[in-house]
């Protein structure tokens, strides 16, 4: 047996591997070990390929690599605080991108120093043009999410260009001209490099305009894409693990994407390209919020003391305001009680998908109390209390009562339905959707106004007072 | 359980649609430079070559024959074909079809993960397609020419903070999970 294919067997098990561990992703019980079966699929495809000595000449640039690359790395992992971590998934989503376009142009290199121009494959050609392209547009794509997760002050405001679709447009069609032009001259170098810039201006542009509220759809995206240029890559080194490992994530990428859009009952191209509407055709704000009661933390106290049922359905405020602990001593204390505490978590709450989820496991709350909205919609009329903690148009009822809202036909969580509603929010300030919601002047309901972090822990501290 | 329902299919068509594209692409390109990598083909193919000039030589109609479509470069000699050339139009439609297939598999896996699951899904897959890291030691380890060596390094840099750093940060979120 050669040591080629000794090493093209062990791609093999490295793409079962991967599988095997995608596989185990489907439980909380068998995820880590699930995790730690890709990890092993890695290390298997990256130790084979140190051996592969007819293309690898020297070790001095992969070791520096490699270490630099893993320390920094390992301490984005270890340091990171996991309310950020829809941007630091950003932040390496984009690095791999950034891997291909470097590979895919190094490759074209090696071609053309070895063989001389000319002597590169179309086939090839088209997919380092692929790799390039969708490489950059990953890249920073990713980079343009990653600002704007981070709320750094360039991003803070959605930027929309006029007419940005007639720009992104015309350099989709500059882009199929300048792959052209690079097979067709049998690998310009320029051709290429011009093929990166064109698709990192596009990339730029197709995630500034995105607000905050669409990230995770955007964020599941661009894991598709950073999937689609490992697997581009493949096609040029000519390496069926590359493919395999690449073609996974994009379509683990794609399956997300679409989750979030029918969460938000928004085509993709919606939210790429749509611009949100604001609610000029829906109800005023004042005229809305005209009966509006507000209650203190004492008060709340009372009413969770009778409940016997109680929701809590998080959003983005709650990472904001880093409540999550303060909701766990909530629900703890509830459950001593004798109360039954549960959670409503909606698929685009927060900034990615599952991102609420992370929170509440970090803040040791059992993963069989999350329940998804379809669990739980079809029991709100039993429920007792709901609270609703830093969350606003995923509770909105006018998705379901008027067809003229922007969020119209948007699934939402019934929290009206619940017998007492309370929402902990810093204001009546509208959410992403821009529009009033109805709910916070509802009979049935009630505003506690203040931090989310703060007006939990003060209704804990009277709920302790009264026991 | 939770149960995703796809009820479209769209992106699959997409996928499908793309991969037609592709195939079609890289038929209606590649055909004229088609060589084949193993040895019976290419062994066949000399054959043939010098049946066409046996041919050309007793009915000598050298205009006819088209000489390049048989053409097959370095063979007969022991001389090590290129890398580029010798993967031919059958590795490239093995490539596509691993390509389409694991799209498949890849919807059948993620389909079954718990929406609880899919932050760790994302940054755990995210990690997987650091999966570039391959090719980039594979740049990275050349001597010549220096600049592809030196995309290589960077290459393996970043890509080696996509593996590790995914896999890590995806550890930590899942043992949150597990702790109770």
């Amino acid at each position: 047996m050669t040591i080629e294919t000794i090493i093209k067997l062990s791609y093999l098990v490295s793409a079962i591997l991967f599988i095997f561990g995608l596989k185990k992703m489907s439980h909380p019980r068998t995820a880590v070990q699930g995790n730690w079966l890709g990890a092993a699929g890695m290390f298997v495809a990256l130790a084979v390929t140190l051996f592969d000595r007819s293309s690898i000449h020297g070790y001095g640039f992969i070791v520096l690599g490699l270490v630099a690359g893993s320390a920094i790395g390992a301490y984005f992992a270890k340091t990171v605080e996991m309310t950020a971590m829809p941007q630091m998934v950003a932040l390496f989503n984009g690095f791999g991108g950034g891997a291909s376009i470097l590979v895919a142009g190094a490759e074209l290199g090696k071609l053309l120093v070895h063989q001389g121009p000319d002597s590169a494959r179309s086939d090839v050609l088209i997919a380092t043009a692929a790799s390039g392209l969708i490489g950059a547009v990953t890249f920073w794509g990713s980079l343009v999410a990653y600002g704007k997760l981070q709320e750094l002050k360039v991003f803070r405001k959605p930027l929309s260009l006029p007419g940005h679709q007639i720009v992104n447009g015309g350099l989709a069609v500059l882009l199929a001209l300048l792959t052209f032009w690079l097979v067709q001259s049998g690998g310009s170098v320029s051709a290429y490099v011009l093929i990166c810039i064109v698709s990192s201006v596009l990339g730029v542009l197709l995630v500034v305009p995105i607000g905050g509220a669409d990230m995770p759809v955007v964020i599941a995206l661009l894991n598709s894409y950073s999937g689609l240029a490992a697997a581009a890559t493949g096609f040029v080194i000519d390496n069926s693990v590359l493919i395999i490992a690449g073609s996974l994530v994009g379509a683990s990428g794609v399956i997300l994407t679409q989750i979030m859009c029918k969460a938000m009952n928004r085509s993709l191209t919606n939210v790429l390209f749509g611009v949100m509407e604001g609610g000029g055709s829906t109800a005023d704000a004042d005229e809305v919020y005209a009966n509006v009661r507000s209650t203190s933390a004492e008060d709340v106290a009372m009413i969770l003391e009778t409940a016997q049922r109680v929701v809590v359905v998080p959003g983005y405020g709650m990472a904001v305001a880093q409540a999550q602990h303060a909701v766990r001593d909530l629900a703890n204390i509830l459950e001593k009680r004798g109360t039954n505490v549960e959670f409503a978590i909606h698929p685009v709450a927060g900034r990615m998908p599952g991102h609420m989820n992370v929170l509440l496991a970090e803040a040791d709350i059992p993963y069989e109390k999350l329940l998804e909205m379809d669990q739980i919609n079809p029991t709100m009329e039993t429920v007792d209390v709901a609270i609703v903690i830093g969350a606003n148009d995923v509770v909105n009822p006018v998705a379901r009562t008027d067809p003229n809202s922007p969020i119209a036909g948007m699934p939402i969580i019934d929290v009206d339905k619940a017998r007492t509603v309370i929402v902990i929010k810093r204001s009546l300030s509208p959410g992403f959707a821009q529009i009033p919601n109805p709910l916070f002047a509802a009979d049935n309901a009630l505003m506690l106004f203040g931090d989310g972090k703060q007006a939990v822990l003060e209704i804990v501290t009277a709920l302790k007072e009264n026991m | 359980m939770y149960q995703s329902r796809i009820h479209s299919w769209c992106p699959l068509r997409l996928f499908a649609s793309t991969a037609m594209l592709s195939i079609l692409l890289g038929l209606s390109t590649s055909l004229p430079a088609t060589a084949q990598n193993s040895h019976e083909l290419r062994e066949a193919a000399e054959h043939l070559k010098q049946a066409s000039e046996k041919i050309e030589h007793f009915v000598g109609t050298p205009a006819e024959i088209d000489r390049d479509s048989l053409a097959i470069p370095s063979t007969g000699t022991d001389q090590q074909p290129t890398e580029e050339r010798n993967v031919g139009l059958g590795t490239l439609m093995a490539s596509l079809t691993i390509f389409v297939l694991a799209i498949f598999v890849g919807f059948e896996l993620i389909t079954k993960v718990p929406p609880t699951l899919h932050t760790p899904l994302m940054s755990g897959s995210n990690a997987i397609s650091g999966i570039t890291i391959v090719g980039a030691v594979l740049s990275a380890g050349i001597d010549e020419p220096i600049f592809a060596a030196i995309l290589g390094l960077i290459a393996v840099a970043l890509a080696a903070i996509n593996v590790v750093g995914g896999f890590m940060v995806t550890d930590r979120m899942l043992s949150m999970f597990q702790r109770r």
